[in-house]
């Protein structure tokens, strides 16, 4: 068959100036024919690269194998046997850092759009068939609690209930899903999506309940008592500041409450939600930060009516750890960069509102022990910028509910939780972690990994009752 | 779970709940609070858990209305549930033998004093208790802490009830005439100011309990952020009590006035939203 090896059909998408108007999402999904057209570019490699670069091993030419012949139901099922949220990694994966950079057209033209091809399949399966609810093995009588509903916490507790464990996920919130419903907008990933998809795992009996904070109204201890296993993933949500002077003035924020209080507490949607937000309408906006927390930030704030909106970042576009597909699509946004730039103090009026931003300019200088340049001041390089709301997006530590909770729990100097790669197991018998908690602000496939390796490893203690020794073959996290 | 079992007015803007809700019951101590929220496009606010009955399996909440949530709160009675409730939240009250101390509540800050003025006294403290309003209506429970309070002392700017003035000039005659080792004053935020420079010179520990504008209450968002000590600090999580002559209470003020132009819009819009229906209900 004649292959057209150069064609990667572009994903289709609202236009900017519709789309920065409103929270509908961004991209609209390939059409059945653009998706056979891009599976037929698959060469079927024997040997095929694209699946080591994907943390869970997803079967990808057979999925998109399937997709060529018209089976989409069958490329759907292949794709959950590796990826509990395949709608969510193929909307939210790096791609370009993963399974795309490793196919082997990549050399030679562009790679296979993997992405998009498995959001096409989940959601082709969510619309037309919906989600089947897994077969459930015969009932082991064991327990199991799940701390945390984000992505860990959703695929370990999935596959606990395929194996015939009694679940059950404890959430501080009062919605699930983690980041995926409190943190990405729904421009970038619907709401209604990891709805559906948490709808199928109560209807394969996984048990949750909400406005549960383990650690304050029942300990890791306590549980034990009521579980044979504990799964914690509890995420990063500790957000960091910048610690200059002058944050505490009003107007500013941390990525985490900005978000939440758009993506969680709707309160773009204020007054018909009670929840409110400072006005961005045509003010100056500034983000500061470089990954997908301060992209989601600063389009956000260009939705709710911002005249600049503006990433700061101490380095460059190249250094950039935002998903390229974000960074287009925000340059497509009219957002804009400044770079090589850091901010030294918050500047207010008489009433405590921001008025503006001291910044230093920064050059980069030589590269340092990780290879990247390092941004160093440029002398004198000094000035004020105008802005009337910041954000602040350089990354969230560990919350340290749990860990103060239960001091005889190892974590390092940062609270994250130490495990055991392979089994995900902690210092406490009976007691697993994955996610952020354990490798700090990561991915959404990388989480859903950890919880999944945590969940054989589950299923292998609680059938044999030895902790010392749980056999797994798997991957490290 | 959840669900309203009695309700009180305690004046015309301060109402009283206790809440089904056993596993709270059973966890909280004196100083923690819950962040509630009534409706799915509710907002998530704090209140402090005033009381608990383990064997009943309830807590209690004492509202004060002042903007949208707090009086679509008071319409509920017995009966009815609250959405969501999580907690219990914050660091439990410090207690500890202090000796001689003064417990100052202003308006419903009586509320949330309550519970570790009780827990002071029933670990062998001396316990006077200030309660100031702005009149005679407006002072809280009263009866309930002259239950346990060595000396009760009112003040209310008409003078309606006990002396009148401010509780900050009820306070200075008590710390004249007595040696006092531990203040704890919660209320408005000018009242709290007032107390910390008060007692500040006469070297007495004085802790206030913050009031900043909360999101989740969990430490997660940084919402509620506030400085003390010249380092900022988490109110739900580090507080929401704090030393009183560390607080930077001007920030905090500026804080708490950052939705100001929302609230008012909000409630204008729910007087909008009520006038329409009655125009409607009269049509019909
Ligand atoms: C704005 C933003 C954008 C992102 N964009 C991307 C992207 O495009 N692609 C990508 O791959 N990754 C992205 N990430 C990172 C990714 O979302 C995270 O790595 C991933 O969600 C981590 O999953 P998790 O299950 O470990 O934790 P989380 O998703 O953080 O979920 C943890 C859950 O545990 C709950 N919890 C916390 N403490 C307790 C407790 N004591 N008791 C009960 N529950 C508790 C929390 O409320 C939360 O719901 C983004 C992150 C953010 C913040
Ligand atoms: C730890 C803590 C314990 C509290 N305990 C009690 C209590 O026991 N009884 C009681 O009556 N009140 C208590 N409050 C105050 C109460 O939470 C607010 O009055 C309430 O949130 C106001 O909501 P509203 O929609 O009715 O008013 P709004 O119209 O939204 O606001 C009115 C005022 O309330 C403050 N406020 C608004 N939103 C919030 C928010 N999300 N969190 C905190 N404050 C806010 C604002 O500064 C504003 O000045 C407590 C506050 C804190 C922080
Ligand atoms: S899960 Fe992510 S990395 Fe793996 S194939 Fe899918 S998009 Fe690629
Ligand atoms: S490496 Fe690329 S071409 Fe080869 S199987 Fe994977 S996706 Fe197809
Ligand atoms: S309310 Fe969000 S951190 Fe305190």
């Amino acid at each position: 068959m004649y292959k057209n090896i150069n064609a990667r059909p572009a994903m289709p998408s609202q236009k900017a100036e519709d789309r920065i108007k409103n929270f509908d999402e961004v991209n609209l999904g390939y059409t059945v024919e653009m998706a056979k057209l891009e599976a037929e570019r698959c060469l079927q490699c024997k040997k095929p690269l694209c699946v080591e670069g994907c943390p869970v091993s997803v079967k990808i030419p057979e999925f998109i194998a399937a997709v060529v012949e018209d089976r989409f139901e069958d490329a759907a099922n292949i794709l959950r046997q590796d990826n509990a949220l395949p709608a969510v990694c193929g909307r939210v994966c790096p791609q370009e850092e993963q399974c795309e950079n490793l196919c082997v057209l990549s050399h030679r033209s562009k790679p296979i759009a993997i992405g998009n091809l498995e959001r096409f399949v989940a959601d082709w399966q969510r619309e037309n068939i919906g989600i089947q609810v897994p077969e459930i093995q015969t009932s082991t009588g064991k327990k199991v609690a799940v701390v945390g509903s984000g992505p860990a916490g959703l695929s370990c507790a999935g596959d606990l209930v395929q194996m015939g464990h009694e679940v059950t996920v404890f959430e501080a919130l009062h919605e699930l899903g983690g980041v995926l419903t409190y943190g990405i907008p729904e421009f970038r990933l619907p709401k209604e999506i990891v709805k559906k998809e948490i709808e199928v795992l109560e209807k394969a009996g996984v048990k949750f309940v909400r406005n549960y904070i383990v650690g304050v109204i029942e300990t890791l201890d306590e549980l034990l008592e009521r579980f044979d296993s504990v799964f914690i993933g509890v995420g990063a949500g500790l957000p960091y500041f910048l610690n200059i002077p002058g944050e505490h003035l009003n107007g500013i924020y941390s990525a985490n409450e900005f978000l939440t209080r758009i993506n969680l507490m709707k309160a773009y949607k204020f007054p018909e939600n009670d929840t409110p937000i400072v006005t961005m309408k045509d003010k100056s906006v500034a983000v500061f930060g470089g990954g997908n927390t301060a992209l989601d930030s600063v389009r956000t704030a260009k939705r709710l009516g911002a005249k600049h909106a503006t990433i700061f970042y101490r380095r460059t576009e190249a250094e950039m750890p935002a998903r390229i597909e974000e960074i287009h699509h925000a340059q497509e946004e009219d957002i804009e960069f400044n770079f090589l730039v850091a901010p030294i103090k918050f500047n207010g009026d008489e009433n405590g509102w921001l008025k503006s931003v001291t910044i230093q300019r920064m050059q980069l200088g030589e590269p340092d022990s990780s290879g990247r340049r390092r941004p160093l001041p440029i002398p004198d390089a000094i000035e004020d910028i105008q802005i009337e709301a910041a954000i602040v997006a350089i990354g969230n530590g560990s919350n340290p509910i749990i860990s103060q909770t239960s001091p005889n729990l190892n974590v390092n100097q940062w609270g994250n939780i130490l495990v055991e790669k392979k089994t995900m197991k902690t210092n406490i018998p009976g007691v697993f972690a994955g996610g952020d908690i354990v490798t700090g602000g990561a991915t959404v496939i990388l989480a859903m990994g950890a919880g999944r390796a945590a969940a054989r490893a589950i299923d292998k203690y609680l059938k044999n009752k030895q902790w010392e020794t749980i056999e797994v073959e798997q991957a490290e996290w | 779970m959840n669900k309203i079992i009695k309700t009180k007015f305690l004046n015309e803007r301060v109402k009283l709940f206790e809440i089904e809700s056993p596993l709270i019951a059973r966890k909280r101590k004196p100083g923690q609070f819950i962040m509630l929220r009534i409706s799915e496009e509710g907002e998530r606010i704090p209140m402090t858990i005033a009381d608990s009955n383990v064997e009943t399996g309830t807590i209690t909440i004492i509202v004060q209305s002042v903007g949208k949530t707090t009086s679509e709160l008071q319409k509920l009675e017995a009966g009815d549930t609250i959405l969501d409730i999580v907690g219990p939240l914050g660091k439990p009250t410090h207690i500890e033998k202090f000796g001689n101390c003064v417990i100052v509540g202003g308006g419903v800050g009586a509320a949330i004093a309550y519970p570790t003025a009780k827990a002071i006294k029933e670990i062998g403290n001396y316990v006077t208790i200030i309660l100031g309003a702005k009149s005679k209506e407006y002072i809280i429970l009263k009866d309930e802490v002259s239950t346990f309070a060595d000396e009760v002392y009112i003040t209310t700017d008409d003078g309606s009830e006990g002396m009148k003035g401010l509780v900050t000039e009820k306070l200075k005659q008590v710390i004249e005439e007595q040696k006092i080792d531990f203040v704890l004053a919660i209320g408005p935020v000018p009242m709290m100011e007032a107390v910390a420079s008060l007692t500040k010179p006469y070297g007495i520990k004085t802790v206030v309990s913050l009031n900043s504008i909360m999101l989740d209450g969990t430490g997660m968002c940084g919402g509620c952020r506030a400085v003390v000590g010249g380092k900022n600090v988490f109110v739900c999580v580090d507080g929401p009590e704090f030393d009183a002559h560390e607080v930077d209470f001007t920030i905090l003020m500026q804080r708490n006035n950052i939705y100001r132009d929302k609230e008012l819009e909000c409630n204008l819009e729910k007087q909008a939203n009520e006038m329409q229906k009655k125009m409607e209900q009269n049509n019909v």
